[in-house]
């Protein structure tokens, strides 16, 4: 079986320590982790974590089974079953002296982007998308010096057509 | 009839009495919901931390508790209990050390999925993460070896979180719950009001198995012509060994129980095979090796049953797993018939249908197996053979006993001699396989069976891990026969260094062992010695006669080993038979 990568949401309760119950689960069993967001959900009181992961089918429905057995867990969906939307949101500091910031800001509106941040020599650009249009952004930025780059994991959701 | 109306009444006076909305403290609420749970007894160690507890327990005529001499012992005397009766085992220790000590409880309790429900003390809330005298973070310690647990901030949470905690500790696929009470919480005070009923979004394990499951199961049996069933812990734990049973009996399939399901068949059974894997029977192993069809019940095809996964049963067409945990289904063994289910509510569900597999001819050939391949030993005159001793013992108390074991080659010799008749008679750490076990976790069943024999079998390393428990086996006249298998030396790791690294013995050897005699004696109780095996019927006579406690010191030969044995990395068909023939 080939490893493929899943994008699984998952509702708990906004208990502490429940970031540790998942994530120690992850470690332990030898699940990996390729991104994991975490915040407020639809209703007070539970939190949503988005897991990107990758592993073969029977992997992940380890993950899937796994981590329903955690008392603070209402509800898993592994997202990547139908049609999704996933968003990430990057901030990535570039090196810009005056001269370069034309060429800079020329990137930027192409990947409808946003320069959120400007100092004499650098700039804060913003950029929102699915992983794969972030990673084309930085290899773009590459070439004119990442002096830091951020990026928040994938959040998602599935669309409203296909639920 | 009188007595038994009279203690109904008295039952009922003590928890309206209890119900009271007094306003008390977070020691008494934890006493007060505790006894509302049904708890009988509580094994524990007192330490700062759970000094308000300790308090409220002072003076408290309802309340009973057990003093070990280490907490491991109050975990593994709590773990115990809980085996040999269903009930949720209850133990108590302080923070800091006091709660790491009962880590490899724990995680015993985890691994075969035995509800307890073990409290902690911790350094008050305000002191929590100040690295404070004997603060350590349990629930964090604890996370992967529990099935739940909770930090209790405030004293109003605390009596919910003890009903949850008895509820998720004895449902679904049971196991450990740790409730970690810090000081301040333990003596802050409220109006105590125990709920009556839990309601956890998160947690609605599934009991009922699907009906179609059930059909298809039973169509593959009526088809089937070398079916076996593994049936493992999850059969005792769930009550269904009488609704095994009738399964075995309708469907006529070769039985083998695992380490944890035995006890859940009766091993007299002319379709019993006995136990599978690396020390399991001939037959066991060949019927797994050779059937058409597998059937799991409440087994999780542990690596100690499989062995090589990629040669285990090779010529089974389907197989089929009932478990309370959906996890477990496919986890390790690729599933054609998954059933999610308590066991007791998924044999009922297939008992009414149930009709014959095609078996006749498979069980005759078993029978064959059973006949020429049968469990032995190369008995002695002049020296005492293990296997002799639990042969004797169990045949002496009519396999009646409730037997609990340490872990290692007499272990494995229990489960090979002893033929249990009762279900929840064999307490033994199957999955995490901890010395240190064997003993205390006898104090607890004879706790919670105080009418019944209890026999806890050790070896003589396991016995030097958690000895000091015959202090409460001596005050509190606990009498527990306790069966020292005494080859002065690790048994079972000195028989992987002579099969498996070639007779380069490195630390096995156990000499400056006490006389376990003495030691007894040290601590008031009872001990006997025997070297050969007259000795060994007059000692073991006079312990089953004796009222309180006795050590019976029982010295075996030193180059015993256990077989059949299959070598890790070979497949079940690979097995060394020995060298009795």
């Amino acid at each position: 079986m080939t490893a493929t990568r899943h994008t699984i949401s998952v509702l708990v309760n906004n208990q502490p320590g429940v970031l540790q119950r998942v994530s120690g689960l992850f470690g332990r069993r030898g699940f990996n982790i390729e991104s994991i967001t975490v915040g407020a959900s639809e209703e007070p009181g539970l939190s949503r974590m988005i897991i990107v992961t990758t592993g073969d089918d029977r992997t992940i429905e380890q993950v899937e089974k796994q981590l329903y057995k955690l008392i603070d867990v209402i509800k898993v969906v592994n997202l990547s079953t139908r049609p999704m939307v996933a968003r990430e949101l990057a901030l990535i500091q570039v090196q810009a002296e005056p001269s370069m910031r034309p060429e800079i800001l020329g990137i930027v509106d192409t990947f409808r982007a946003a320069v959120v941040d400007i100092s004499p020599t650098s700039l804060i650009v913003q950029v929102v998308g699915d992983s794969s249009k972030i990673d084309a952004m930085a290899e773009l930025l590459k070439p004119y010096g990442i002096l830091e780059f951020s990026r928040t994991g994938v959040t998602a959701m599935i669309r409203g057509f296909a639920k | 009839m009188c007595a038994q109306l009279e203690a109904t009444l008295s039952n009922e006076l003590l928890r309206q009495k209890l119900l009271r909305p007094d306003v008390i403290t977070g020691s008494e609420i934890l006493l007060r919901s505790l006894l509302l749970e049904g708890v009988d007894c509580v094994f524990g160690y007192p330490g700062g931390a759970v000094l308000y507890i300790y308090d409220a327990m002072h003076g408290n005529p309802d309340f009973k508790h057990l003093l070990t001499r280490h907490e491991q012992g109050a975990i593994h005397a709590a773990d115990g209990y809980a085996r040999s009766t269903g009930k949720v085992g209850v133990c108590i220790a302080t923070s800091g050390p006091g709660a790491t000590n009962l880590v490899t409880g724990i995680a015993t309790a985890y691994m075969d999925s035995v509800p307890l429900v073990v409290i902690t003390g911790n350094v008050a809330t305000s002191a929590i993460g100040t690295d404070a005298f004997q603060e350590a973070d349990i629930t964090g310690i604890t996370m992967p070896i529990t099935k739940h647990s909770y930090l209790v901030r405030k004293v109003e949470d605390l009596p919910r979180i003890i009903r949850e905690a008895f509820h998720i500790a004895n449902t679904g696929r049971k196991g450990p719950v740790l409730i970690d009470i810090p000081k301040d919480v333990s003596a802050q005070k409220t109006t105590f009001y125990y709920p009556e009923t839990v309601n956890i979004r998160g947690y609605n394990p599934t009991v009922h198995p699907n009906k179609l499951q059930i059909d298809k199961l039973l169509a593959a049996i009526e088809q089937s012509e070398r079916p076996v069933i593994i049936a493992g812990g999850g059969v005792v734990y769930s009550d269904a060994a009488a609704e095994l049973l009738e399964f075995v009996n309708k469907t006529q399939i070769p039985v083998t129980t695992t380490l944890l399901g035995l006890s859940g068949f009766p091993s007299g059974h002319e379709l019993w095979m006995g136990m599978p894997g690396m020390h399991g029977t001939y037959a066991s192993n060949y019927a797994i090796q050779n059937a058409d069809l597998l059937i799991s019940i409440g087994s999780r095809f542990d690596d100690r049953v499989t062995m090589r996964l990629d040669g285990f049963a090779p010529k089974a067409k389907l197989i089929a797993h009932i478990d309370i945990d959906p996890a477990e289904i496919g986890k390790n063994v690729k599933t054609d018939i998954p059933i999610v289910s308590d066991i007791k509510a998924a044999l009922q569900a297939a008992n009414a249908k149930a009709k014959p597999a095609k078996s006749a001819a498979w069980i005759a050939e078993i029978a064959e197996k059973k006949k020429n391949f049968p469990l032995k030993y190369a008995d002695s005159d002049t020296e005492l053979k293990p296997q002799f001793v639990i042969e004797m013992i169990s045949e002496t108390t009519n396999g009646e006993a409730i037997v609990t074991t340490d872990v290692g080659q007499h272990q494995m010799w229990v489960a090979q001699f002893y033929k249990f008749k009762n279900p929840r008679s064999l307490i033994s750490s199957g999955g995490l396989g901890t010395m240190g076990f064997g003993f205390p976790s006898a104090i607890g069943a004879q706790i919670g069976n105080p009418d019944k024999l209890v026999v806890s079998i050790n070896g003589d390393g396991g016995m030097q891990m958690c000895a000091q428990e015959l202090a409460i086996c001596a005050i509190n006249n606990i009498p527990v026969k306790v069966v020292i298998i005494n080859n002065q030396v690790l048994g079972m790791v000195r028989q992987w260094q002579e099969i498996i690294y070639d007779n380069r013995y490195s630390h096995i050897d156990l000499a400056g062992s006490p006389d376990f005699v003495k030691l007894a004696e040290a601590y008031g109780v009872k001990g006997l010695r025997a070297t050969n095996k007259e000795e060994a019927r007059k000692a073991w006579a006079e312990a089953l006669e004796t009222p309180g406690p006795v050590v019976i010191d029982f010295v075996v030969s030193k180059e015993e080993n256990v077989y059949p044995m299959v070598t890790q990395g070979n497949t079940l068909s690979e097995m060394l038979l020995g060298d009795a023939e």
